[in-house]
This record gives C-alpha cells, structure tokens and sequence, in this order.
C-alpha cells in the first residue's frame, strides 16, 4: 500500500471545480514531481492533501495516509498528523513566517505542539534544527526575526521547522521559486540531503522540469486542475506522450540550452493558461494543443500502464506505440 | 494503438464528459452590483434619500414651517401621517424637508475636501521633496480639528450657520483625502508603466491624467460616499447643538433637539428623525462599501 | 558599531516624528489664533453690550490687553500655555484652567468609560464575526455593526434616556452630582457613557473582524496551522498579536473621536465636562476659553496620533530602528 494514496480528489469553490479528480500516489521514500505551470492546480492539490484549503474552497475525493482517510477524518484528527507526519515547506518564505516572532520560536514550534516540549528545550532543538540545514551560527540566528534574513535563510528556517518531528512525508511547494536564482540550487540540494538522511518521502511542486528530474523519482503533470500524466522520471523527461509535458520539457530545455547560446529563440507553449473556470470543455488543453484532434472535445480517459498515466486523445509517439491494449 | 479504449488495468474517473466551463461572476460591473446586497440596499436607500430631496422642493404634504397650534403634539394619524410637533408642524414634512440639508451639507463638504484634499494628495505624491513634505505637515495641522471642533471654533469667530458646519466639515475631511489620493497614487506612480511612461517622455500631469486619476478614482469615490455618511452624521450633531440649521428651518438634528423636551410624552418625536438619519448613513455607507468591493473584485483579476 | 551611534540611529525616527507633531501643534495654535482674532469688532464692546460707554470699552480693551499688536497677542497666549497658565476668561473673570481642570474630571472618567464599553463590545464582537464569517451569525454581527455605525451619538443617547430612564426609571436624565458621592456620580455617567461606547465599539467591531479575517487569511496563520495547531489556536499564538498592529491604530482614532463626541454627549445630558464649557463659551462668545480647549482638544489628537505612531514601532518588529 502507498503511503499517500490521493484517489479523486476534487476541490470546488461555489461551482467552480478547481482541481478536478486527482489521483496520485507517493511511496514511502519516494520522490515524486508534480509539475505543470501556475494556475494548474498544483498548490491547492497539495492544501487539499494537507486539509490547509483557505476558506470557500472544499475538498472532495479520498486522501489517504497509511490507509486512513484525512478528507473523512475529524479536524482534530487532521491536527495530530500535520506538522508530525505530514509537513509543508510553503512558496514564499516571507509571508509564511510570522513577522513578529523569533525564529527559534517558530522552528521549535512544531515540537512543541507535537512533543510537548518546552518553550525552553524546543529552542534547544532549535538551534540543532538550524545547524542542520547549515546555518553557521544558529545560537544568534534563534533571537532573530524573519525580516532580519536573507530569502534563502528563510526558506531554510521553513526546512528545518518542517523536518523537526521527523514526517513520514513532506510536501514542498514550489520551494525555490521566489528565491534568487543563485540560492535555488543551495536550498535544493538541503531539501534534496535531508530527505536523503531520513528517508522521507517527498512531494515536490515545481514548473521547473530540470529541478524536478534532478530530484525526484517520478514526475505527474498537472493541467486544467486534472493530472494529464504521470510515470518514472526517465520515462517522461525523455519521452513525453502528452503534448503539454512536451512542451514544458522544450521550454524547460530551451532555457537551459540559451544560457549558452544566446540569440536563438525560445520555444514556448502558445496562449497563456486561462483562468480558473474557463478551460475549455473537454480536453483542457485543446486550445493551445498543435496535435488536437476532434475527440478532444470530450475529457479523454486517463489509460494506465505498468508504471504510467496519460490522458491525451492523440499522443506524441516517436517510435513505437507505447500504450496499447492489453494483450 | 489503444487510444480511445478504455483503460487498461484500473479504470479511472475522469472519463466523465462533464463540462468544464462553469457560470463565473463575471459580467459588467451593474450586474455584480445587483447581486451585491448591501450595494443593492445601500443604492435603493440613496437613491429615497435624493428623491425625497428633490421631492421635497416642489412638494411636502404640508408646509413644514406651518404652525397650527391646535393639533400640536398629534400622534401619527391619517391627515399627518407621522404625527405634529410642538408647533402643530406636520412632521412627515418636515422629515422630508430635512434631507435637503443633509444632502445639502453632505455633498458641499465632501466637495470642498476633494476639491483641496486631491490635488494636494497628487502634488505630494509627485513632488517628493519639501513640497510634498509641506503638503503633509499642513494636512497634519488640519488632523487635529475633527468636524465637531473645527465648527466649534468657526461658530465662535462667524457665528453659528449652515454655511460654518459645510466648512467645518469640508475642511475637517482635507487630510483624509490628502492622505488616500497620496497613498493610491504613490502605488500608481511607482508601477512599471508609469515608469515606461516617463521613459519616453510624457510629462507629470499628462500621467496623472492618464494613469494616476483613472485609477485611484474607484478608491476616491468610495471613499466619498463613506466620508457623505460621516458628514450626515457630523452634520445632525452640529444641528442638535445649535452649532447650524437655525430653528425654524428643519433639519433632522433640529428636530431632535427640539423632541429632547417630549421624551416622556411624545418619544415618537425623537423616534422618526432617528430613523431618518440611521437610513440616510447607511444608505450611504452601503452604497460606499459596494464600491470599494467593486474594485476589489477588479483588483483581485 | 558604537553603542552610542546606534542608540542615536534607533532615536531619529522617534526624534523626527515627535518634530512633526509640535511643527503640526504650532501650526494648529495658529490657526485657532487666527480664526477667533480676525473677526471685526471689539470682543470689549461684546462683553459690556450696547449700552456701555466708549470709555469702558477702551478701560476693558485695555485691561484685556487687547489693544496689543495680534503677534504679541499670539505670543502672550502661546507663552502662557507653554507656562501651563491659560489665562483668565473674559466673562466669568474665574481662571481658565481651574475651569478645565474641574471640567476635565467629568469629560476625563467619562471617555475612559465609554473606551471601555467600546472595547468591550468590539472586540469578542469583532473576533466572533471573523471567526464566523461565510456563516448566518457572521453576517448578523456584520449587518448589527453596520446599522451600529450609523447611529449618531445623539440618537443612541436620547433612545437610551427614552427607554431606560422615562420608561423604566433606572438612570437619572441629566445633570452632575460631582464625585463627592462617587457612586452616584458612576451612576449619572452610565448613560453617557454607553451612548457613546456602543456606536464605537461598533465601528472598532468592524475594525477587529476586517484585521483578525486578515490575519485568518495570511501564509504564517496557514504555516501555522501545517504544523497541526488548529484554526483558534494558530490564531491565539500568532493572529492576536499581529492583529494589535492595525488594532491600536483604531484604538487611537477612537479614542480621538470620543473626546470630540463627548462635547455631544455632554449637551445631551447636561455634564459639566470640556464639552459643555466648550459650547458655553461659544454661546457667550469667551472667545480666550474657546481658544484654549479647542487647543487642547486638538493637541489631544495630535498627541494621540504620535503615540498610536510610537506603539505600532513597539509592536512591529519590522518597524524596530527604521525611519
């Protein structure tokens, strides 16, 4: 059995359906992407495992961790699991910590709330906490208040607060994106050797393909509030069969490929991701697809094989085809 | 090729044709409006307010200044249908009479604050220097007269009258204006198209017409209405003390202060004009906070 | 750094801001000055009435020192309030600040009051139309507050008096006893006092549900919260305190504004605090004690304004040391 195990999950607000019956599982151990660009329904996928929905958003559909149901679970139940065995490491490090506490005081927390610790000995830990994902100084660092650091320092603060009471999964969501470009690849490579160390399984929001095959074991992309594919990390980044992974994998690749040589022009994937509520019916990415077909008019059944997804009327096949019909 | 197939191992449950485009709150702003219950409230009463208003220059079913001794102190009845005052004077007259003053001195003293309190706001979020530093130490000055005081002190070097309480106010309300035109248009001003927009050229008063005045406009205008609400309010006190409407004249403030001397016999006195002010503020008020959502929801696209 | 450069460096904002208030104070002396001495006519001339001759108005001039130039006129004032002396009133010849002072120890126990029944019914009404918002409740506190606001002071002071004291006969109407029975004395500002703590502590309900919604809908309530605190709990260890940031801002401006709405308050049921002196004055026109609370008056509120400004820098650690 996964150790998280989300089956049709669904988030509505009012009558809009935001993300529209997810399934996806992680694991133990395991690292797995989820990619897609923003408006997706990648983050709310996540709030919703983590049962963090802001409000007028509900959540439908099974989220199960160790085969208990958290969607069907009482609030205070949701409670004993978040922070101990579910933690989140949210995008924007500055909002996400409280301006008018101390660090020490916020990366503690956790330990309190889950151990019991005192105020005196959840500093304690701490400042260990803070001395494992490198800071140098983690005695001065505990006094401090959130505005006193640097983007990356913070978003290590949210590191250390999430791995305090040792979770059996955490989920990152889009860790690095609002960090300098020069600190993304420090505060992975932390996420990347903690979770290394205590062999917790992560769910880790990206649009950066590049991030994620370096991370990750497995990849499910994200489109229109639907997983549109999902499989190993080698059999998407190097042979998509959905148009949208295949066109976030040449933007992906484009970039890197300009840093050296500048002045060709960059791929990118035609139209802009619509808003909330007007995807078009059917196929969510039809309208900006080069490959649609007249099916894409109907939503096209999600096909299943060994360890691979794909929803899509007219995949992109190379060679041979690789979903076919059982034998 | 198993396109189209079904499933091959575990069916799924997106296969569903549901539709995928759901209604939206979207249409043109009038629509959101109506759907917008305190705005709907808000606008039906304002809208009593001015009709009343205006309704009452031509007609009123009786003269509010008539006097008829013999039916002073009448309970509401049919031939005056929310009862007579101390004077015989039909009070539904007078009610109605009064919201002319209100509407007089609400809308004159907001003018005269957005009149000062705008173009000053602009200057001293485009003039960051001494002139903009000046601009806000005078509106610091001015913060420290609130209405009530500043009619005060007008009444006692001009004598009381309408005319202190509608500067009174209007002066009272400059800061308020100053400081929300400033911190609208500082936003404004600092966004990238301004920034482009300065690029090739185009000069300070041009960008506050096209860009800076447009946009801030919603936030002034709500905060017009609110500010209208606040001057009835300001307006009714400044009445009761004899600080404006002089007595024969009605206004809602004068009837309360004349009703004080029936609370006993004839609280209903003090009833009606209370009812009409609680209307006219949140009518107002209302109408305010409807707009401020009308452009939150616009900021939130 | 050296320590002394440092404190120096955390002191300029406050130094700067405590400029601005007495530039702000100086320009509202002015102001009063100007307003109440540009008028025509002899305040002499007003005092002794049409009857008097030339010759006592001239002596009365005099004896007022009104015939000075106004600058030095401005000066006498401005100097005798920095001597804390206020002068003495035209009419009643008594002195100006024994009146307030006396006057002061109504309006002074009456705004704390009415502070503290706005606060009272503000907050938990604030927090509870947050805590409830999207639901029935909510929107019933959120349409109470509403139609709270609109009430003027006056309308909720005469509608207390018609229920609570014509109809049912439990608080005097009017009138002061003086705190020498200070049980009575309670007892006759009650009414006062709840007209105009209720109208407040609607307007700050609105205030606290608008902040403490805010602080239910920021990331570090929602990180808070990941760490398996529940909704009440991340708000009382994190929401409260950064609520109080814009919370104390309000306060102040109430504060503010209940100082001015006692001078209604007051009228309505005949206390003798500033309020009442004020309008006297006005009515007798004793334009030197009109100056002198319109100036204190003001000067309150531009006090307040600096030190709700002061308290935001305490609270707000992000404010600590910067200009």
């Amino acid at each position: 059995m996964p150790l998280l195990r989300v089956r049709d999950l669904s988030v509505t607000s009012g009558s809009l359906t935001l993300v529209n019956g997810v399934n996806l599982e992680v694991n133990a151990g395991e690292r797995v992407g989820l990619i897609g660009e923003s408006g997706s329904g990648k983050s709310l996928t996540a709030l919703a495992i983590a049962g963090l929905l802001g409000e007028g958003l509900r959540a439908s559909g099974e989220v199960s961790l160790d085969g208990e149901d958290l969607v069907a679970a009482t609030e205070r139940r949701r409670c004993e699991v978040r922070g101990s065995r579910i933690a989140m490491v949210f995008q924007e490090p500055m909002s996400a910590l409280n301006p008018t506490r101390r660090i020490g005081d916020q990366v503690g927390e956790t330990l309190r709330i889950h151990q019991g610790l005192s105020r005196r000995s959840a500093e304690k830990a701490a400042v260990d906490l803070l001395r494992r994902v490198e800071f140098a100084d983690p005695e001065r660092y505990v006094r401090m208040y959130p505005h006193e650091l640097s983007g990356g320092q913070r978003q290590r603060v949210m590191i250390a607060s999430a791995i305090s009471c040792d979770p059996e999964v955490i989920l990152a969501d889009e860790p690095t994106t609002a960090l300098d470009v020069t600190v993304q690849r420090r505060v992975l490579d932390l996420l990347d050797r903690l979770v290394d160390e205590s062999g917790c399984a992560l769910l880790l929001i990206a649009h950066d393909l590049a991030v994620v095959s370096e991370v990750c074991d497995r990849v499910v992309t994200m489109y229109g509030g639907r997983v549109v594919e999902s499989g190993s990390v080698a059999q998407i980044i190097d042979d998509p069969h959905h148009p949208y992974t295949k066109a976030l994998l040449a933007t992906s690749k484009a970039l890197s490929v300009a840093e050296t040589s500048l002045g060709t022009s960059l791929p990118s994937i035609p139209g802009t991701v619509p808003n909330a509520g007007q995807f078009p019916r059917g196929c969510p990415f039809r309208d900006r697809c080069d490959r649609r077909v007249e099916a894409c008019v109907e939503v096209p059944p999600t096909l299943v094989r060994d360890t691979r997804t794909l929803a899509c009327w007219n995949p992109v096949v190379d060679d041979e085809p690789v979903l076919e019909e059982a034998p | 090729m198993g396109i189209g197939m079904p499933p091959l191992d575990q069916p799924t449950t997106t296969g569903d044709n549901e539709p995928y485009v759901f209604e939206v709150a979207r249409g043109r702003g009038w629509r959101r409006w109506l759907h917008n219950p305190s705005a709907l409230i808000g606008s039906i009463i304002v809208v009593l307010v001015v009709a009343s208003a205006l309704v009452s220059l031509v007609w009123t079913p009786y003269s509010p200044l008539a006097v008829d001794p013999s039916h002073a102190l009448s309970g509401p009845s049919l031939r005056h249908l929310l009862g007579t005052d101390e004077y015989g004077r039909d009070v539904f007259s007078r009610l109605m009479a009064s919201s002319q003053v209100a509407l007089f001195v609400g809308v004159l003293s907001v003018l005269i604050a957005t009149a000062v309190g705008i173009p000053a706001g602009l200057l001293a979020a485009e003039r960051r220097g001494a002139t903009g530093q000046v601009v806000l130490r005078l509106a610091d000055i001015l913060y420290g007269f609130p209405a009530l005081l500043a009619a005060v002190v007008l009444a006692a070097a001009f004598g009381a009258s309408k005319s202190t309480v509608v500067l009174a106010i209007g002066i009272s309300y400059i800061p308020v204006f100053v400081r929300v035109t400033r911190s609208n248009a500082l936003v404004v001003l600092n966004s990238e198209y301004v920034l482009a927009a300065r690029a090739y050229g185009r000069r300070p008063l041009a960008i506050m017409r096209r860009h800076v005045i447009p946009n801030i406009m919603t936030t002034i205008i709500a905060q017009m209405s609110l500010l209208f609400s606040l001057a009835v309010l300001a307006e009714t006190a400044l009445d009761f003390l004899g600080l404006g409407t002089a007595p024969p004249a009605a206004s809602w403030g004068t009837m309360l202060q004349s009703s004080q001397n029936y609370l006993g016999n004839d609280p209903l006195l003090t009833v009606w004009p209370s009812v009409a002010i609680v209307l006219c503020v949140l009518g107002f008020s209302l109408f305010g906070d409807g707009i401020s959502e009308l452009r939150d929801v616009r900021g939130h696209r | 750094m050296d320590a002394a450069v440092r404190l120096g460096r955390a002191l300029m904002p406050l130094l700067r801001r405590v400029g601005t208030i007495a530039v702000a104070l100086w320009g509202a002396s002015v102001l009063v000055f100007v307003v109440l001495n540009v008028l025509p006519g002899s305040p002499a001339q007003v005092i002794l009435g049409t009857q008097a001759t030339p010759q006592a108005v001239r002596q009365l001039t005099i004896q007022l020192g009104l015939n000075k130039p106004l600058l030095r006129q401005y000066l006498d004032w401005v100097g005798g309030l920095l001597h804390g002396s206020l002068g003495v009133s035209y009419i009643s010849h008594l002195s100006i600040g024994a009146q307030i002072a006396q006057a002061l120890s109504v309006t002074g126990p009456l705004v704390l009051f009415a502070l503290i029944i706005g606060l009272v019914i503000g907050l938990p009404l604030g927090f509870l139309g947050a805590l409830r918002n999207g639901r029935v409740s909510g929107s019933l506190i959120g349409s109470l507050s509403q139609i709270g606001m609109a009430v003027p002071t006056v309308v909720a002071g005469l509608l207390l008096v018609i229920i609570l004291t014509v109809k049912l006969h439990v608080f005097p109407t009017s009138g002061f006893p003086g705190w020498s029975d200070p049980l009575q004395a309670l007892r006759a500002l009650v009414l006062p006092a709840f007209s105009l703590g209720l109208v407040e502590g609607a307007i700050l309900s609105r205030y606290v549900r608008a902040s403490v919604l805010e602080q239910l809908r920021s990331d570090y309530l929602r990180t808070a919260r990941s760490k398996g605190l529940r909704v009440g709990q991340a708000l009382r260890r994190h929401g409260i305190r950064n609520a109080a940031i814009p919370l104390v801002t309000v306060v102040g401006l109430e504060l503010a504004s209940l100082i001015v709405g006692a001078i209604v308050v007051e009228n309505v049921f005949a206390l003798p605090g500033l309020g009442l002196l004020l309008l006297d004055s006005v009515n007798n026109r004793d334009l030197i004690t009109v100056q002198d609370i319109a100036m204190l008056v003001a000067s309150a509120v531009l006090v307040i304004n600096l030190v709700v400004d002061l308290s935001y820098r305490l609270l707000d650690p992000r404010l600590k040391g910067l200009s």
